[in-house]
């Protein structure tokens, strides 16, 4: 029972007792919205006997009085003073205005205005893009000369990081992709008794497309991600500040040795792709077709040609630029909050996949027209 | 259950901690630290860098189980609680953290609104304008509500972090370097709100902090942390300390116009 009413003429009388707190806040709160205002011209608040009123009972009673003045009632307390708690709100929020709680109306859509500054985002963002990597690129030219100014050890620290650490995911890639290739060519060819086919279809698409493409697909997810948080919060954390502050620039020994690091791990991971993919289907040609190892690789030494091989190696050190690229240029945006640099990691990752694809659809029609 | 505790804090301390020890690894941080807070009271904790304020602190909220002794919270002992009862304990107090630690993907006022959603069955309308009162009392203007953290200055991080700690109204706060990265009039302006809110909700505050300024203007009692233990009383009691450390502190250069201005 912690509210007791009485009607007196035109007066209604309410007696707070009991504890109005933050926890019997939900029990009292429909009793006094229960209450009705009509017809009176007067209420009295009596909390003498009230055993504890902390502020969340104390809005309750600042709101209950809120609104019978609203209502034109004259509200008195007797039984002493208002509790100072009441007083403490009544002062925050100020007495006699209804509920002051406005959200902020959220903006009007206004369809052209959103294509407009889009736009201009777009354009902006283009332009970040463009500055941030030509100044990359400037940064590394005038570094060449100074030996200094590679960081070495820097960059060997990243070729062992995306490099040598993802050997086993990636050699575990690549030889599911064989399985898959094997299997399914397998299905098909063997129905024209063109099993030796087989050997070509793992061959050519291995070393031409899936060894490169699914090594940079990997390395984009664990490396790109890697590069876009590791700057992003040492941008939170103002190390990039004090960096520039010291007179060191940030592009050159953050963001340098990760994309020069990576420039050398993948072709080298690619190098690995290939030959667990080779060597897998070589497993797989031997227990689905029982074909000898030795007739495997003599066909695969006749399907290589000149250029199977090195149409994916090359493709692999642009994949890395890419990927390290957008990486290091997110982490290099975030700014503010540690929501932002989930976001731009997020965002790295699947832009670093989506450029190497598109990357990889232009070597096809290039390596095309070119005749490889 | 608020009306037991109650009765119990009318007679014994609000916090007592007994026989702390802490331990990493072969670093002894604490090795029977002894303190208590009386209800009603400012208790500051001072101690040099690395004397364990903040492990001290994270042990009293049960966040840390010590190696050995018992933290009371109006006589129950958090250490022997299961996860469950330390769940209910910990609606009884409010914390502000160093750097603030609000959320930064809510708004100020989801921020506050959080806790009370988590502990309290409370009717939309009550949410939200009890959390807007929250955010006025300490100070904040109704627009700071609708914000993000990031978009807040310092002083105002404090304040909102201060509003979250007071969501569930508490009867304990605790501030970990309330004023720390604030310039003195601000610093000097939380204080003064810390006091009166102290005054009147009749909260019970333990604050650590290394800003002598404030030290002065908000704390009753003093307890400060040497040699893995506690030296606690009155702020005049303590500048008596023979304590080398105590001393420096409380007497060195940064000091004196203290003595001058408060005749400590």
């Amino acid at each position: 029972m912690h509210l007791r009413s009485a009607l007196s003429g035109s007066v209604l009388q309410l007696s707070v007792e009991d504890d109005w707190t933050a926890s019997t806040l939900p029990l009292i709160a429909p009793q006094l919205d229960a209450l009705e205002f009509a017809g009176l011209d007067g209420l009295e608040i009596d909390a003498a006997r009230a055993a504890t009123i902390d502020l969340s009972g104390a809005w309750l009673l600042h709101d209950l009085s809120s609104r019978a003045e609203a209502n034109g009632l004259a509200v008195v307390w007797t039984g002493g003073a208002p509790p100072p708690t009441v007083a403490l709100v009544d002062g925050t929020l100020g007495t006699g205005k209804g509920p002051d709680f406005i959200r902020p109306a959220a903006a009007e859509f206004r369809p052209i205005t959103a294509i407009g500054r889009t736009v201009v985002e777009r354009w902006a963002g283009l332009q970040d893009g463009l500055a941030f990597t030509g100044e990359a690129a400037v940064r590394m030219l005038r570094g060449i000369p100074w030996v200094k100014s590679w960081r070495l050890i820097s960059v060997a620290r990243h070729v062992y990081e995306t490099g040598i650490k993802a050997i086993p995911i990636v050699a575990l890639i690549a030889f599911l992709i064989s399985v898959i290739l094997a299997y399914m060519s397998a299905e098909q060819l063997m129905k024209f008794g063109a099993d030796i086919f087989v050997v070509d279809l793992i061959t050519i698409a291995v070393l031409r497309e899936m060894g490169v493409l699914l090594t940079a697909i990997i390395v984009a997810g664990r490396s790109g991600s890697a590069f876009a948080a590791e700057i992003g919060a040492m941008k939170l954390n103002e190390e990039t500040d004090a960096l520039r502050a010291i007179g060191i620039s940030p592009m050159e020994v953050l963001v340098l040795p990760r994309v020069i690091g990576l420039v050398i791990a993948l072709p080298l991971l690619t190098v690995v792709a290939d030959a667990v993919g080779i060597l897998g289907g070589a497993l797989l040609c031997y227990s689905l077709l029982d074909m000898p190892f030795v007739q495997y690789f003599q066909r695969v030494h006749e399907t290589v040609g000149a250029w199977t091989f090195w149409v994916g190696i090359i493709k692999a050190p642009v994949f890395a630029l890419l990927i390290a690229g957008a990486g290091a240029y997110r982490g290099m945006q975030v700014r503010g909050s540690s929501r932002e640099l989930g976001r731009l990691t997020t965002m790295a990752v699947v832009q670093a996949i989506f450029l190497v694809i598109l990357a990889n659809a232009m070597f096809a029609v290039l390596f095309m027209e070119m005749g490889i | 259950m608020s009306g037991g505790v109650g009765e119990q804090a009318a007679v014994g301390p609000a916090i007592e901690a007994l026989g702390i020890i802490n331990r990493f690894g072969s670093q002894t941080v604490h090795d029977g630290l002894d303190m208590s807070v009386v209800p009603g009271e400012v208790f500051g904790i001072v101690g040099g860098s690395g004397s364990g304020k903040s492990v001290l602190l994270r042990t009293i909220l049960g966040l840390h189980r010590p190696q050995g002794g018992e933290v009371r919270f109006f006589g129950t002992d958090l250490t022997r609680l299961s996860d469950r009862e330390l769940r209910a304990v910990k609606a009884q107090y409010g914390v502000t953290f160093q750097a603030g630690a609000l959320f930064s993907s809510l708004t100020v006022l989801q921020n506050v609104q959080l806790p009370m959603i988590e502990h309290l069955q409370l009717p939309p309308r009550a949410l939200d304008e009890l959390a807007m009162l929250k955010v006025r009392l300490v100070g904040l203007p109704a627009e700071a509500a609708w914000k993000f953290p990031a978009q807040l200055s310092g002083g105002m991080v404090k304040r909102a972090a201060l509003a979250r700690a007071l969501a569930l109204d508490p009867r304990l706060l605790f501030l970990d370097e309330p004023t720390s990265g604030l310039d003195p009039i601000g610093a000097a302006s939380f204080d003064e709100l810390v006091m009166g809110l102290q005054r009147e909700l009749a909260l019970t505050i333990v604050m650590i902090t290394h800003d002598l300024d404030s030290i002065f203007r908000t704390c009753n009692r003093v307890g400060v942390i040497v040699d893995r233990k506690m030296v606690s009383g009155t702020l005049a009691e303590i500048a008596e300390n023979p304590h080398p450390w105590i001393q420096s502190y409380f007497h060195g250069d940064r000091a004196r116009r203290f003595e001058v201005s408060h005749g400590a």
